[in-house]
């Protein structure tokens, strides 16, 4: 049975990005019947129903974050859209804004209904300029046809959305890192709790959502709940935390893929079924070696584990951090997992914003073990010091604020933990004098 | 004399009534500072950190905190940002990096000496499927080869 894109059915149109085409193509018609024929504790409701999961990478249930709002609050409720889209190998909220930016206005609009929001700020990144022309081309349409500003489409509601640029921080895309850095501070998250739901954009009740979230809220107004819910995962019997993974998903696929690309596919395709049905198949006639599964974040799978399904769940069977964003970044046979690992590190010691002593410090020592190694002067027991970092940094361990430090032990304990072999013929090969070496060595400094 | 234009001013006064506090304004503040100057120096920090009703050492930690903005000296004509996250750097983002190096004599973060071109490298620029990438300015190149950079920058006056 072919699949029939949804969140992608409009990209392929000429001038997609335009309001007259999304409108031709039944555009805010869903935004329209909603504003008449339910409250917005129905939105809640229904999305609730729906079953959504966060496609920002922790999958947490969209309609039981919004019901954390709390209930007769005078207000002002924020809404913010995360379009701090940064996690390596992901790309499809890009796609997104660039070719279908009304798609993720009407989702916002139908969200900030549901919340009772009146101000919506996306958090955009500086590197999509792209997407900053298109968004802000829409809010201005939107404004000017009376889907956004005072009384959206004569109804009681309003609505004013802005574009809020970033400034290269990873860590924006953390909810409370992105709140410090709208109200104008270092990106640096917030202890939790309060949750923004309760406490968050200039202290008042706020609600963060992904692009990709907010899509899938407008096509569950549209469709219905039962719709959203006939695709996908359905909770594992033995695990009463799995409330299952429901619904269409885009995959970003690259690395040494054949045709890399921002694909559709209900939740659950399995990482191999990706590769041959949307990528081609690996490059060059190779072989694959690992892939990441859903963002650098989420760790690797190795090539016997392709069968694992992209669902919420199937991941953490693999010892992967989760679903992440779904963007899977394909390894052939030749990369070294030493070259994938020490990029790893350099991503998370780069990016860790520094607030936390055990990521500031563990990533950045995590670093000066892979130089050291990639320098030929790597010694078996910095594997072993690696995993001990991995274990020890993160908000799982307890010992960081945010899930930064988590996403940077993720690719260290699978990377390792899969490929071990490799790590020691190479740290073998290179100092074949000193890999058993125990006396405390210089560090290589670099970031 | 200050070092913000007039022009300047009025943009970033007209921020402010997207937010329900002056600080909140900081980020495009600096944004519209570094666009006109090429960087924010310390004196553009004072003048903002006026407008909006702050104390310097504000602005100047919010600036400090973020690659983006320059603060030394101002950024080339062209700023060139090369992804080595792992999308590109399986796919030669690395190497053009290096290549860029030579060819252009700079380490990353730096500017040539002709003042018209700032290396940078980047950390994921989100376009994994057009490895490997590059950001210039305000255009996304996807599928870059040693060989398409050099012509490109051969057109760049």
């Amino acid at each position: 049975m072919t699949y029939e894109p949804v969140l992608l059915a409009n990209v392929e149109e000429k001038d997609s990005h335009t309001l007259a085409v999304y409108e031709a193509g039944g555009g805010y018609r869903g935004l329209r019947r909603a504003l008449k024929e339910m409250s917005p504790g129905d939105v809640v409701e229904l999305v609730e129903q729906s079953g959504l999961r966060g496609r920002g990478g922790a999958g947490f249930p969209t309609g039981m974050k919004w019901s954390f709002l709390p209930k007769k609050h005078p207000g002002p409720i924020y809404f913010c859209v995360n379009a701090d889209e940064s996690e390596p190998g992901t790309f499809v909220n890009r796609v997104q804004m660039e070719l279908d930016p009304h798609q993720i206005l009407e989702g916002t609009i139908l969200s900030c209904y549901a919340t009772r929001a009146q101000t919506a700020y996306v958090y955009l990144r500086y590197e999509y300029p792209l997407c900053r022309k298109r968004m802000q081309a829409a809010i201005d349409e939107c404004c000017a046809a009376g889907y956004l500003g005072s009384n959206v489409l004569g109804s009681d509601f309003s609505l004013d959305v802005y574009i809020h640029v970033g400034a290269g921080a990873y860590v924006c895309g953390e909810e409370t890192g992105l709140i410090e850095s709208i109200e104008g501070r270092r990106a640096w998250p917030r202890i939790k709790p309060p949750f923004p739901a309760v406490e968050g954009l200039f202290r008042k009740p706020t609600v963060v959502n992904n692009v990709e979230t907010l899509a899938c809220v407008k096509h569950i107004v549209d469709r219905g709940a039962g719709w959203f819910r006939s695709m996908g995962t359905p909770p594992e019997p033995n695990n009463p935390r799995d409330p299952g993974s429901f619904g269409p998903k885009l995959f970003g696929l690259s690395g040494h893929v054949n045709r890399p690309g921002c694909y559709e596919a209900p939740l659950g395709i399995s990482v191999g079924q990706l590769i041959e049905q949307f990528g081609g198949g690996v490059w060059k006639g190779r072989k694959a070696k690992a892939a990441v599964l859903g963002g650098l974040s989420t760790g690797v799978v190795a090539v016997s584990e392709f069968d694992t399904p992209l669902d919420f769940a199937a991941p953490m069977r693999v010892g992967c951090l989760g679903l992440g964003t779904g963007g899977v970044v394909v390894l052939d046979e030749t990369y070294s997992m030493v070259d994938f690992l020490h990029n790893s590190c350099r991503f998370f010691a780069h990016e860790s914003c520094g607030q936390c002593t055990p990521c500031r410090e563990g990533t950045y020592w995590a670093l000066q073990m892979m130089e050291r190694i990639k320098a030929g002067r790597g010694r078996l027991r910095d594997l072993d010091l690696l995993l001990e970092i991995g274990e020890s940094i993160g908000i799982m361990p307890g010992t960081t604020i945010c899930g930064l430090a988590d996403g940077a032990a993720w690719p260290i304990k699978t990377a390792l933990s899969k490929f071990r072999d490799e790590f020691e013929d190479f740290i073998m090969q290179t100092n074949p004098d000193g890999y058993m070496e125990t006396e405390p060595v210089e560090a290589l400094v670099g970031v | 004399m200050n070092v913000l234009d007039a022009e300047v001013r009025k943009n970033i006064e007209s921020c402010l009534g997207r937010y329900p506090t002056k600080q909140a304004a900081t980020l495009p503040a600096l944004h519209l500072v570094n666009d006109r100057l090429g960087y924010v120096p310390p004196k553009a920090v004072v003048e903002i950190a006026e407008l909006l009703e702050l104390a310097p050492a504000q602005v100047q930690d919010t600036l400090g905190f973020y690659e983006f903005f320059k603060q030394d000296k101002p950024q080339g004509k062209y700023r060139l940002w090369v992804c080595r996250s792992i999308g590109c750097a399986a796919r030669g983002g690395e190497e053009l990096l290096e290549y860029l190096c030579d060819k252009l004599n700079v380490r990353p973060g730096e500017t040539t000496a002709d003042g018209r071109v700032t290396l940078e490298y980047a950390e994921c620029l989100g376009a994994c499927e057009l490895a490997p990438a590059i950001l210039v300015n305000d255009t996304l190149y996807g599928n870059m080869t040693v060989e398409k950079i050099d012509e490109l920058i051969h057109t760049w006056r």
